[in-house]
C-alpha cells in the first residue's frame, strides 16, 4: 500500500510540461492528432509553410537568421512571418516547414524550457534541450507523414564548454550536431553554397551578421520561396545572436544597413552574381 | 467493529485548525514587501538549495511557511497551472488573483476532506506597473484568502515581524531598504542583557520581483534570485 503510493508520487513527478500536458491536457498538445483520412502525402493540404533559416558560428558563440517569407503552393501568404525565435536566455530556434504547426511547436518549446528551470531551479543543459526538442519533433511524425511536417534548426551557447553550439533535426526527430554553419528549409541549398565560400573561422559578430544576410540574399535569388530584403516595405531577415552573455535580437536599424551593404556591393558588381 | 466516538463538527474543525497552527508557529518568518522598485521576498532559510520563495510567472512569485513537502508540491502546481493557463491562452491571462484562488480551493479541500490539513501559509504577489497595482495575497491553511496591501508576514513570529515592518514601512522604500526593513523585523529581538546579532546574508533567502524588468533587464520575467554576493551588497 505505503509502496505504491511512494510509487505513484514518483511516476507523476515530472519537471516536463509536455508529459504533464501529455497526461492532463493533451488536446492542447500541437502535435498528438491524426487528419482525418483521405488527406494523404500525395495530396498534402495546402497550408502556409516557412522556408529558409542559416545558423553559423562565429569567434565568440552562434547566430541564426531567417527570411520573412511563408508561401502556400505559389502564393506568398505572409511577407512578415518571423521563424527565429528565443527559446531561451542561452539558445534559439529557426523553424522550417508547416507554419502553424512550427510556431505552436516553438510555443510550446519555450514552456518546456522555462517550465523546467522553474521546477527545477536551473537550467537544463544544451544538450538536454536539443533532444526535448527532438522529442517533440518525433512526436509530429504521423503529421509529418501526411504532409505537415516540421524542420527546426537549433542553437545555443553552452556554459558548460563555453561554446556555441547547432543542431540540425530530421522529421522523425534525428538530432545532428552541425559544424561551423548549417541550413534548412526550401532555399537551404542555395544558402549553402554562399555560406561555403563566405563562411571562414572566428568571423566577428558583424561579419557573421553580413554573411548570414548575403547566403540569405542569394537563397532569395534562386528560390521563388525565401523573400529577400525588401527596401519598399523595410523587411529585413529576423537574425539573433548567441554568445555567453545571452540571446539578443539584432535591432532593425543594423540589419538594414547590412541588408542595404549587400544590395549596393551586388548593384555596383552588376553581375548575374 | 468498534464505535467511533462522536465528534461535533466544530471540535473536529478547532481540532485541526490548532493541529495546522501549531505545524506553521514552528516555522521560520517570510515577509513579503512592496516597495517603489517592484515586490521583495525575503525569508530566514539556511538552505541554499531548499527555497521558501519561487517563480510562478512572468510577474508572479511565490512565498511559504510550515512543511516542506506540502507546500514544494503546492508551489510545482501552482507553476503547472500558470503554464497551461498561459500557453492555452495567452502570457497575460495568467494573474495572481486567479492563482490564489485555485490554491484557496485546493487548501481548503484538503483541510475539510483530508486525514490532516497542510500544515503552510502561502502568500502569492504579482508585480504591477505601478505600485498601486500590485497584488499580495495571504491564504492560510483552511483556504481563507486576504487580499494584502504593502506587505504580508509569515510564519512563527509573524506578529512580532509585522510591528517592527508596520513601524518601518513606506510606499517610496526602494529594494535594499525594503530588504533591510525586512531583515530588521526578522533579526529575533535581543533577550535580556544579550544583544540582538542581526542575521547572516547566509542564513538569508531573498528574490525580487523587478517592477521595470522588461526596460532594465530586458526580459518579461520580473523574478530573480539574489545571490549570497548580491544580498551582501544589498545589506551593506
Amino acid at each position: 500500500m505505503q509502496e505504491s503510493t511512494a510509487n505513484q508520487v514518483a511516476a507523476n513527478a515530472t519537471s516536463s510540461f509536455t508529459e504533464h500536458l501529455l497526461r492532463d491536457r493533451p488536446e492542447l498538445l500541437p502535435f498528438n492528432r491524426s487528419l482525418p483520412g483521405g488527406a494523404t502525402a500525395a495530396a498534402p493540404l495546402q497550408v502556409p509553410h516557412a522556408t529558409t533559416i542559416v545558423a553559423m558560428s562565429y569567434g565568440g558563440g552562434v547566430l541564426m537568421a531567417g527570411d520573412r517569407r511563408a508561401t502556400m503552393g505559389n502564393v506568398i501568404a505572409s511577407r512578415h512571418i518571423e521563424k527565429v525565435f528565443p527559446a531561451d536566455h542561452f539558445s534559439v530556434l529557426g523553424i522550417a516547414g508547416t507554419a502553424g504547426i512550427a510556431i505552436d511547436l516553438t510555443r510550446l518549446f519555450q514552456v518546456e524550457l522555462e517550465h523546467y528551470e522553474k521546477i527545477e531551479g536551473t537550467q537544463l543543459s544544451l544538450e538536454g534541450k536539443a533532444n526535448r526538442l527532438g522529442a517533440m519533433i518525433r512526436g509530429n511524425l504521423p503529421l509529418a507523414l501526411q504532409g505537415l511536417a516540421v524542420v527546426p534548426l537549433f542553437a545555443g551557447f553552452d556554459t558548460t564548454a563555453g561554446l556555441g553550439r547547432l543542431f540540425s533535426y530530421d522529421v522523425t526527430g534525428g538530432r545532428y550536431e552541425e559544424h561551423e554553419h548549417h541550413t534548412v528549409g526550401s532555399g537551404s541549398v542555395f544558402a549553402r553554397g554562399a555560406l561555403k565560400k563566405l563562411w571562414r573561422p572566428n568571423l566577428t559578430a558583424a561579419e557573421a551578421l553580413s554573411v548570414a544576410v548575403e547566403s540569405l540574399y542569394d537563397a532569395a535569388d534562386d528560390d521563388s520561396a525565401t523573400g529577400g530584403p525588401d527596401t519598399v516595405r523595410q523587411l529585413w531577415p529576423v537574425v539573433y545572436t548567441v554568445d555567453s552573455t545571452g540571446a539578443r535580437r539584432i535591432p532593425e536599424a543594423e540589419l538594414a544597413a547590412a541588408s542595404r551593404g549587400v544590395i549596393e556591393a551586388r548593384t555596383i558588381a552588376g553581375r548575374e552574381a | 467493529m468498534t464505535q467511533q466516538f462522536y465528534v461535533s463538527p466544530e471540535q473536529l474543525m478547532k481540532d485541526r485548525a490548532d493541529f495546522a497552527r501549531k505545524g506553521i508557529a514552528r516555522g521560520r518568518s517570510v515577509v513579503v514587501i512592496s516597495c517603489a522598485d517592484g515586490i521583495a521576498l525575503v525569508a530566514e532559510n539556511p538552505s541554499p538549495s531548499l527555497h521558501k520563495v519561487g517563480e510562478i510567472y512572468d510577474k508572479i512569485a511565490f512565498a511559504a511557511v510550515g512543511k516542506y513537502n506540502e507546500f514544494e508540491s503546492l508551489r510545482q502546481a501552482g507553476v503547472r497551472y500558470a503554464d497551461v493557463r498561459g500557453y492555452s491562452y495567452d502570457r497575460e491571462d495568467v494573474t495572481a488573483r486567479g492563482l490564489a484562488s485555485v490554491y484557496a480551493q485546493s487548501l481548503g479541500a484538503v483541510f475539510t476532506a483530508e486525514q490532516k490539513p497542510f500544515e503552510v501559509e502561502l502568500a502569492v504577489a504579482e508585480v504591477g506597473p505601478t505600485q498601486a497595482e500590485d497584488h499580495l495575497y495571504r491564504l492560510t491553511f483552511d483556504g481563507s484568502i486576504a487580499d494584502e496591501h504593502s506587505f504580508v508576514v509569515m510564519g512563527g513570529q509573524a506578529e512580532k515581524v509585522s510591528a517592527v515592518i508596520d513601524a518601518g514601512w513606506q510606499a517610496s522604500l526602494g529594494f535594499a531598504d525594503a530588504v533591510r526593513l525586512a531583515v530588521k523585523g526578522l533579526t529575533p529581538a535581543q533577550e535580556g542583557d544579550q544583544p540582538s546579532t542581526p542575521l547572516p546574508s547566509s542564513a538569508l533567502e531573498v528574490a525580487v520581483l523587478d517592477r521595470l524588468s522588461d526596460s532594465s533587464r530586458g526580459t518579461r520575467r520580473a523574478f530573480r534570485r539574489l545571490s549570497g554576493a548580491d544580498i551582501t551588497a544589498l545589506l551593506a
